[in-house]
């Protein structure tokens, strides 16, 4: 096919006027980042003495390394679990196909769309009464559940294309439905399961709302509502909080970076299904 | 025919005679298969859907309750019918929320779709080239940052002293320079242009991987005969691309709808009222002026909102042949 060479081209400048407003908060950011604490940088300005020791400071200031620690907890206790629930009822609706699978179908996908700010003060009144209030679990528990929606839709639309010959024959081998569902359709499903877990762990790192009603602590929060705490204690000076926002946002730009491919198919794969 | 394949079956078992045609047709080697008793199959389910209901369909039965009950979250409650939803329609405030996540539609979910797929449809012929390739990635940072650092730097660039008003003096432009975020007439829109920063991207690598199915015979056919870009925008490209704009049109809407982080970030919902959204107006409804009844309320109406706004854009777009 021939390319119209200027059509060719307004695409390049175009792609690369969008990829450079893409960044330009990550560089504002960082330049800002180097003034000296306490000073109030105007605009885009490289600082006459580079002050790299703002990202030591807001390192300690925030006190990265708990955070880390306790959004690594959080992950861990949200992805393997939700990926266990969603996978064993995604088996069940997409290829068992037990009586009533609809009815269960219907009330998860419902619960696709909900925000989670119209259940925040009820899950408030819940967590407490369970005396979970400022403790990791406030954060781990409410996640399950609302992700499941999500989990349980994913793999029953990978379930639901496993063709029944499959199963037909481990049957014919002998095999029980948990031998079926652990040794053949949860090794097949791995890129599915992979995805998923990509995109839960995005979810769970990145949760605000349920961080900042549930756990007063930033330590035992996510990064994102931690991160929330640092803007409202180092909020007037600049350079620190850019310092400070850099590095909590590092951890998930490295891992995108390190698995992109994954995470791109991961993301465009997740928005087309939702 | 056959049978009918698990996908069709499910999907038209809301309408169509579904399970029961399945039964009836059922291959033999298919009955051998799956000889489990079918009670076996909620099993599965029940994990999954105790701790779904634990946590999300009883703190929504909940919201009902609570949204027909005046209780400061402490004391006794007393039964307020349907007061509380009287007073989120007629409070101008708590109105003026819900109007403002509708305006921030036209930023969240119009300017990223529009731009997506004039951008999308400028680069689809370099698609395949290595700057594209980067561009997939470059485009999607905003997707995978936290929402707080996005309106922590999105402030810094929107204030008095920032680089948008730098830029903006240096085009000769520095009359209108301003605190964005900070000035009553315009922190809607510059709240609005921190979402569409953050979702330009993911639509338009949506609709370019769309694009990408199309059968470029088409366009072929379209230039024989032709057409120039501009009809064949509007006969191909946008035609093929609804089940994509669709997707598109209801993750910005419902993100338009339901935002929070970036509002509470960058402006709280100042100043005055100007930015005030209903999951912020929630927040602070059930957590600081402890009037829960009104919270619910308005989330259940957010809630509705939200459905009422994401099933007819499914249904439009619904891609009818497969």
């Amino acid at each position: 096919m021939i390319v119209g060479r200027r059509e060719a081209w307004t695409g390049r400048l175009l792609l690369v006027l969008l990829m450079a407003v893409t960044i330009m908060p990550f560089v504002s950011l960082f330049v800002t980042a180097l003034h000296p604490s306490g000073s109030y940088p105007s605009g885009l300005e490289w600082p006459r003495d580079p002050q790299w020791g703002n990202f030591v400071k807001a390192f300690q200031a925030a006190q990265m390394v708990e955070l880390v620690k306790s959004s690594t907890l959080i992950v861990l206790g949200v992805v393997p679990i939700s990926l266990l629930l969603g996978t064993l009822a995604g088996f069940a609706i997409g290829h068992l196909r037990m009586a009533g699978r609809n009815v269960v179908f219907l009330v998860f996908v419902l619960g696709l769309t909900l925000p989670f700010e119209g259940v925040i003060t009820p899950l408030y009144y819940q967590v407490r009464d369970m005396g979970l209030l400022n403790t990791r679990w406030a954060i781990i528990l409410p996640l399950i559940g609302l992700y499941m929606p999500f989990a349980v839709f994913w793999m029953r639309a990978h379930f639901v294309n496993m063709p029944d010959e499959l199963s037909e024959s481990a049957r014919m081998d002998g095999a029980n439905v948990w031998q079926l569902f652990w040794r053949i359709h949860v090794p097949l499903a791995m890129p599915a399961l992979s995805s998923l877990a990509i995109l839960l762990f995005l979810w769970t790192w990145n949760q605000f709302l349920l961080a900042i009603v549930l756990v007063d602590d930033p330590l035992k929060r996510t990064m994102s509502g931690a991160l929330g705490a640092f803007q409202g204690q180092w909020g007037t000076d600049m350079p620190l909080l850019c310092a400070g926002s850099l590095l909590i946002l590092a951890p998930t730009l490295v891992i995108f970076l390190i698995f992109q491919r994954r995470f791109v198919t991961a993301l465009l794969q997740g928005s087309l299904k939702g | 025919m056959t049978r009918p394949t698990p996908d069709s079956a499910v999907a038209s078992s809301a309408t169509g005679p579904g399970p029961a045609a399945v039964t009836g047709k059922r291959s033999p080697a298919r009955a051998a298969g799956l000889r489990t008793p079918r009670w076996v199959g909620w099993l599965f389910v029940a994990p999954a859907l105790a701790v779904y209901a634990v946590f999300v369909l009883r703190p929504i039965a909940l919201t009902v309750q609570y949204s027909m009950y005046r209780w400061d979250g402490i004391g006794p409650s007393t039964w307020a019918g349907l007061d509380n939803y009287v007073e989120v329609f007629t409070d101008p405030d708590l109105f003026a929320s819900i109007l403002n996540a509708v305006k921030l539609i036209v930023f969240f979910s119009a300017i990223p779709v529009v731009l997506g797929l004039a951008i999308a449809s400028t680069i689809r012929r370099i698609a395949t080239s290595r700057l594209a390739l980067v561009a997939r990635t470059v485009l999607f940072l905003p997707q995978v940052i936290p929402l707080v650092a996005a309106g922590i730097a999105w402030s810094w660039l929107l204030s008095s002293t920032g680089l948008v008003n730098q830029l903006l003096t240096y085009v000769g432009l520095g009359g209108v320079a301003r605190a964005w975020l900070g000035d009553f007439s315009t922190a809607l829109p510059a709240v609005g242009v921190i979402g569409a920063w953050v979702l330009l991207g993911l639509c338009t690598i949506l609709l370019l991987s769309g694009m990408s199915k199309i059968d470029p015979a088409l366009y072929e056919a379209a230039r024989m005969d032709g057409a120039g870009p501009l009809r064949e925008f509007v006969s191909i490209t946008v035609p093929s691309l609804r089940q994509e704009i669709g997707v598109c049109v209801t993750v910005t809407v419902i993100a338009a709808l339901a935002s929070f982080d970036i509002v509470y970030v960058s402006t709280q919902g100042g100043p005055g009222n100007a930015t005030m959204v209903p999951g912020l107006e929630i927040y602070y409804l059930a957590f600081s002026e402890r009037q829960v009844g009104m919270a619910s309320a308005l989330a259940v109406v957010l809630m509705a909102l939200v459905i009422l706004v994401a099933l007819p854009i499914q249904w439009l777009t619904k891609d009818r042949t497969s």
